[in-house]
């Protein structure tokens, strides 16, 4: 039995985790990464992805989140995603709405780093999409 | 002296005024309980956010490529006010508790040379600020169609505030919002969100701070969550306004409805006194003419 950790995940509106796990992957800027216990401390920023937690009853659950930053302890991690939902309760409408949402922001943008900003959001966006859709 | 039948009237008509404080007193103490709720569950996102920028910003203090939302502009020319009050009346001294608050900020700024410009969330403060401060009013936010106050909203107003900020509209943004301390204490505060302001690092935080990782860097992580912590100081503003409203109505219904029964009270009293009266009248009447016989 691998050693467990403290994980959470809290948007604003809510807590929506806090459990021991095992393992937890999660969608960072810089390419997904695997926590496990004793990780290093880390602070990260997180693109939109789906977050994959291994709880130490060997379950998996999985969520979406749609930005955010996370915080890793040896002790534990904290997951603090702009908006977060379980995986089940995304459907192609929600996404679908995000997405335009998104595309509008773009065409309002002025400066152009917002833009590559908002480009770069909706092309994750776009690739989860896919990915739920097709899961 | 009101005849009978008049006093009859006004005793059905507060009756009926009385029933709809108490209707509104119970809906208010419902939504108020929901509204608690989601100020509670909104808190833990805030004390780790506060936590992790503290402790990110004692890093950067004295660093002269600091982001601006951190440091500000270095002046204090322009003001902007971020008005938040309630979308409707009937609270007690709920919305004009905080506009108060703001007008006086607003005029102390006035007096000391300053610009001041007001972005008012809430219908009730834009009504009555208008009045006032009409050339002074850059824009208006309601929420009179949401249900659900969402972080969706909260974020609307961030990035108004964030464009504005970005196109060097202000120097320093002020937010007055009514805290909530209990149902019936309801406190006007003012917190300045930019340039942000934290509570002080202890020792120790600061030192398990020391050995983090960052990734990205350090620097723009901060920039990306300085915008975010805007967005949430005003998210939980909304939610504390939220529930001071609910509680700030819930006291007003509970002291209209009280006031209510008084005065059906005092009016019965003096409707059986008037009508005793009459029949001790007619009784009189009716015995001085048997007499007379």
């Amino acid at each position: 039995m691998a050693d467990t950790f403290n994980f959470e995940l809290v948007s604003p509106e809510r807590l929506l985790v806090s459990e021991k796990v095992s393992e937890v992957v999660i969608p960072a800027t810089l390419g997904e990464m695997t926590v496990l216990a004793n990780h290093a401390p880390t602070m990260t920023t997180i693109k939109p992805g789906v977050v994959s937690v291994k709880l130490a009853s060997g379950q998996t659950e999985k969520y979406v989140v749609f930005g955010g930053f996370a915080d890793i302890l040896p002790t534990g991690c904290t997951l603090l995603a702009e908006s977060a939902m379980a995986l089940q309760a995304v459907t192609r409408d929600t996404l679908q709405t995000r997405i335009e949402h998104a595309q509008k922001e773009i065409d309002n943008a002025d400066s152009d780093e917002h833009k590559t900003k908002l480009e770069q959001f909706l092309a994750e966006l776009t690739h989860l999409n896919n990915t739920v859709v097709a899961a | 002296m009101p005849s009978l039948k008049d006093l009859k009237n006004r005793i059905a008509s507060v009756k009926a005024t009385q029933k709809i404080t108490k209707a509104m007193k119970m809906v208010a103490a419902a939504k108020l309980r929901r509204a608690q709720e989601a100020a509670e569950a909104a808190r833990p996102y805030a004390e780790r956010m506060g936590k992790v920028l503290a402790s990110l910003s004692a890093a950067n203090a004295g660093n002269a490529e600091a982001p601006l939302l951190l440091t500000g502009t270095g002046k204090d020319q322009v003001h902007l006010l971020v008005v938040a009050t309630g979308e409707r009346g009937l609270a007690g001294g709920f919305n004009s508790s905080i506009i108060r608050l703001a007008r006086d900020h607003a005029l102390k700024l006035l007096s000391e040379g300053k610009t001041v410009k007001i972005l008012t969330v809430g219908r009730k403060g834009n009504d009555i600020l208008r009045r006032s401060f009409r050339e002074n009013i850059v824009d208006y936010i309601t929420f009179r169609e949401v249900k659900q106050l969402s972080f969706v909203q909260a974020d609307e107003v961030a990035q108004k505030v964030l464009t504005m900020f970005n196109a060097g509209e202000f120097d320093i943004a002020t937010l007055f919002y009514a805290r909530f301390q209990s149902v019936i204490s309801q406190v006007a505060t003012a917190q300045q969100i930019i340039p942000a302001k934290f509570e002080e690092v202890t020792e120790s935080d600061n030192a398990a701070a020391a050995l983090y990782e960052y990734e990205p860097s350090e620097q723009e992580i901060l920039e990306e969550l300085l915008p975010k912590n805007v967005a949430l100081q005003i998210f939980r503003a909304l939610l504390e306004n939220n529930a001071s409203f609910y509680g700030a109505q819930m006291s007003a219904m509970d002291n209209a409805t009280r006031n209510a029964g008084d005065m059906i009270n005092r009016l019965t009293l003096s409707y059986n006194r008037q009508r005793q009266a009459q029949i001790t009248k007619e009784l009189i009447e009716i015995i001085s003419g048997a007499e007379a016989l």
